[in-house]
């Protein structure tokens, strides 16, 4: 479980994140949803113990991340940010065995091996592995990188918006491999996603924020009201039961 | 008179002062022969200095680019390299015997031709995409520094010292023949460069645009990059190679004069680069007494001031 | 394996070619003399400063996430120039180790100032950034031209300006073999150079110690700047050109690429400087001029075949 409390954070007098008490549930999907400039990034930064706060506590299965050092904390818990642009040419294979980095420091085994092999399997990256990244197609290079995170093989994974630029089937395709994930190897995934339904339809909580605060969190179903939802975006939704989900409509 | 007209006259009135403190500042001796050697020198300062601002702002506006300046592109080396290539082919016996304007004329003649050939095909290919048709600019201007030293290790040792001498031209040793075909040559560009104002006016708006609102864009591009190869000539034969002054005279033309007008523009860097120049030689020559770093400073703020705007519109 | 045959039997060739070239006939009486004070130092000294001026190209590559940058494109020589007029000005006397040392830290303060410059760039026109580091060098040489100018010192800087190896002889490059040592560190920590080249935060949710990483890799980059800056010169392009031309032939990954990188910056200034002994035999074109040539060549061929993405 990730918890915080009373997370903090300015730069000047800029408030970024304020008085964030969280409780994220392991095993399952959990969705960061808000508007734009909300902090849903920061927040995730700040969960992965990469961005410092300001104030509050962050904890992860009882272990504060901030304190822990570099390759524990890597071990503990994956991130990936937001549209990774990177600049070296890097084979499929080579990108996704720098997952394993945290574990082996520059002396790969078997094992790792193993693990590399398996996050190509669990992404369908095995035919593409020989692959320079600049050849593939936007959806390709981002499950690319999501098998990366997924090889550092940790309990926690922290996804930033994966699925931007993603055309519906592969944004559908990741989730669905993200929600196995989650339901056969018990790994607990948190990410920021801007679709609404993305969400209503895979996370099973949700964590909405507005202006640097939690607005509401808990599941899904509770969460996603017309009223909350009106709160968080300041516009109108319409709320619909489908197929045990809800399906959420502007109006 | 309008205010653009006053500060135009203020500028003219700023330059011909310094001129005059130029020449007769500290003046005893043998007068006739100092007024000389300091007219002279004016002449050639005043004739770089208009013809590196005007070259500058008649360069931005066919690249539209306020960043850019001909020396950036490497025009000036390219000039270097039809120097040492000229030598390279009459020899160097044979390029000295030419008279000072003749030979002048010749390099500014092949500066021309192959400076439209070679930017002009420069700003056709990269002209959508800023920073890498600077970037080509740059290494380009590299490339022909390369040659041309490369060209000067081939040449024998004799050879080789006619063209180190035109490379290295200081404002004391202007060969006289040289500064009369310059100054007609600057004069003659300058000319034309005014009669185009208004044109140049509305190829700033862009090709698609000029060319719907009827402009014959592609002439008038061809039209000034001759006319920047003539003025660069002009400078770098009478000083050497300069990269940034003409951002110096540009940039600062833009800022006061504050407008779009080629008409105005034009006259107002060539008034500000001469008055840059005579100023900063002054302050060197006769307050300092180092008159040969003045150069090196003149670049050194003209490369700052580039970084400083780079950064800025990076940011906006 | 057999790229390591060809790379091998090619490095043998150039070496042979560079043994025998020169003003004076090895089989002469003093052949045996000659190859050890003169043709073999001389070899090694290019064949060093061509490995080491590639890695740190490298390097810096991954650093600021921009394959268009290299030292010499950071005002990094100008900075290490600087300090030197400075030590030979202030303390002429000191020992060569002490030199290098300033020069080297010099180096280092340069490239912090670029960083810095570096972080106002935005990254989303990768060639904006060699331009900036382009005049910020112009601009530290121009102080350093006035220095020297003022100081009398402008021979000095000519022979630090334009790398050549007409010089080299024994006793006088030996310290190029400290780039054969950074080399092997450099091979040692080739993962997490290559973590660098992900960005920050990236190398960050991997577990690397990002900063100290990140300055190791520019205390190497300094030294080996340093290294060939006082021993035989500056030489341009060497750290772009090679990099590139391997990254673009067997991609990025160090781990695998760093020999091949170092062993491109070899051929590189080696060929160069047997082009400048041949063609105006027995005069000699300096090797930084042959590379300038072939270096800004194939930079522009980079800039208009690479596409936008660079």
């Amino acid at each position: 479980m990730i918890e915080t409390a009373h997370l903090d954070l300015h730069i000047g007098d800029t408030q970024i994140l304020n008085d964030i008490s969280l409780r994220i549930e392991p095993g399952v999907i959990t969705g960061l949803i808000g508007p734009n400039g909300a902090g849903k990034s920061t927040l995730l930064h700040c969960l992965a113990g990469l961005t410092p706060v300001t104030g509050g506590t962050v904890r992860i299965d009882g272990q504060d991340p901030f304190s822990a050092d570099d390759t524990a904390r890597a071990r503990m818990v994956a991130l990936l940010q937001q549209s990774p642009a990177i600049v070296s040419r890097l084979r499929v294979h080579e990108l996704v065995a720098f997952g394993r980095w945290p574990h082996h420091q520059g002396r790969p085994g078997p094992d790792d091996a193993r693990h590399v092999d398996e996050a190509l399997e669990a992404f369908d990256l095995t035919a593409l592995a020989d692959r320079p990244l600049e050849t593939l197609s936007g959806g390709q290079r981002q499950r690319a990188f999501v098998a990366m995170t997924y090889a550092q093989d940790t309990p926690w994974i922290l996804l930033d918006e994966p699925l931007n630029a993603l055309d519906p089937r592969h944004a559908r395709n990741l989730m669905a491999r993200l929600d196995g994930l989650a339901r056969t190897r018990g790994r607990s995934i948190v990410i920021v996603v801007h679709d609404i339904n993305a969400a209503a339809r895979w996370a099973d909580r949700i964590v909405a924020m507005k202006d640097s605060r939690v607005l509401a969190q808990g599941p899904t179903q509770q969460v996603l009201t017309p009223a909350t939802l009106l709160d968080c975006f300041d516009t109108p939704f319409d709320t619909i039961p489908h197929k045990g989900r809800t399906l959420v409509v502007a109006q | 008179m309008t205010p653009t007209a006053i500060k135009l006259t203020g500028l003219a009135c700023a330059l011909t002062a310094l001129c005059l403190a130029f020449l007769l500042w500290g003046l005893r001796g043998p007068v006739g022969f100092i007024l000389e050697l300091r007219a002279i020198k004016l002449a050639a300062l005043v004739c770089v200095g208009a013809a590196t601002g005007a070259a500058t702002v008649l360069f931005q506006t066919i690249a539209r680019n306020p960043l850019m300046t001909p020396g950036i592109v490497g025009f000036d080396a390219l000039f270097v390299l039809t120097q040492t290539l000229l030598v390279a082919t009459l020899g160097g016996v044979g390029v000295a015997q030419l008279p000072d304007g003749l030979r002048f004329v010749a390099e500014a003649g092949v500066l021309m031709i192959a400076a439209t050939v070679l930017f002009g095909a420069l700003l056709r290919r990269d002209a959508a995409d800023i920073t890498r048709m600077i970037l080509t600019g740059v290494i380009l201007g590299v490339l022909l520094r390369g040659l041309s030293s490369m060209v000067q290790r081939l040449l024998d040792p004799s050879e080789f010292a006619v063209v180190q001498q035109a490379m290295f031209a200081s404002f004391g040793q202007v060969g006289r023949g040289q500064l009369i075909a310059g100054a007609l040559t600057l004069g003659a560009a300058l000319a034309i460069a005014m009669r185009h104002a208004a044109a140049l006016d509305v190829a700033a708006l862009g090709r698609d645009t000029a060319r719907s609102l009827g402009l014959r864009h592609d002439r008038l591009i061809l039209i000034s990059l001759l006319l920047v190869s003539a003025m660069v000539s002009v400078s770098t034969a009478l000083v050497g190679p300069i990269t940034f002054f003409g951002l110096l005279c540009a940039s600062f033309a833009r800022a006061w004069m504050n407008t779009h007008r080629h008409a105005v523009l034009i006259p107002a860097a060539a008034l500000m680069g001469a008055a840059i120049l005579v100023c900063g030689q002054f302050v060197f020559e006769r307050l300092l007494r180092s008159g040969s770093t003045l150069a090196v400073v003149v670049e050194f703020f003209g490369g700052l001031l580039f970084l400083v705007l780079v950064l800025r519109k990076a940011r906006a | 394996m057999r790229l390591w045959l060809i790379c091998g039997v090619a490095l043998a060739g150039l070496c042979l070619a560079s043994l025998g070239l020169g003003a004076a006939s090895l089989f002469d009486g003093d052949g045996g003399w000659l190859l050890v004070v003169s043709r073999i130092p001389r070899t090694a000294a290019a064949l060093l400063a061509g490995a080491g001026l590639a890695l740190a190209g490298v390097v810096v590559q991954q650093v600021v996430q921009n394959r268009l940058v290299e030292p010499a494109l950071t005002g990094t020589p100008e900075a290490a120039m600087l300090g030197l007029l400075a030590v030979t000005l202030i303390a002429p006397g000191l020992a060569v180790a002490g030199k290098m040392l300033i020069a080297a830290v010099c180096a280092l303060i340069g490239m912090a100032g670029f960083l810095a410059l570096a972080r106002r760039v935005p990254p989303q026109d990768p060639m904006l950034l060699p331009i900036v580091g382009l005049i910020y060098g112009g601009i530290l040489g121009a102080m350093t031209v006035y220095v020297a100018w003022t100081a009398d010192l402008m021979q000095f800087l000519g022979i630090w300006q334009m790398g050549e190896f007409s010089a080299v002889t024994q006793g006088r490059y030996e310290w190029l073999w400290v780039i054969a040592a950074l080399a092997l560190g450099l091979y040692r920590i080739a993962d997490r150079i290559t973590i660098l080249g992900l960005g920050r935060t990236q190398a960050r949710a991997l577990g690397l110690n990002y900063g100290q990483t990140r300055m190791l890799g520019l205390v190497i980059v300094a030294t080996l700047t340093a290294l060939v800056l006082v021993t035989v010169g500056n030489f341009p392009f060497v750290g772009l050109v090679a990099p590139n031309l391997v990254s673009r032939w067997r991609g990025d990954n160090l781990r695998a690429n760093l020999p091949l990188i170092a062993f491109g910056g070899a051929v590189l200034v080696l060929s160069a400087d047997i082009i400048g002994r041949l063609v105006v035999h027995p005069f000699e074109i300096p090797a930084a001029t042959v590379i300038a040539v072939f270096g800004a060549a194939v930079f522009l061929w980079l800039l208009h075949a690479a596409p936008r993405r660079a």
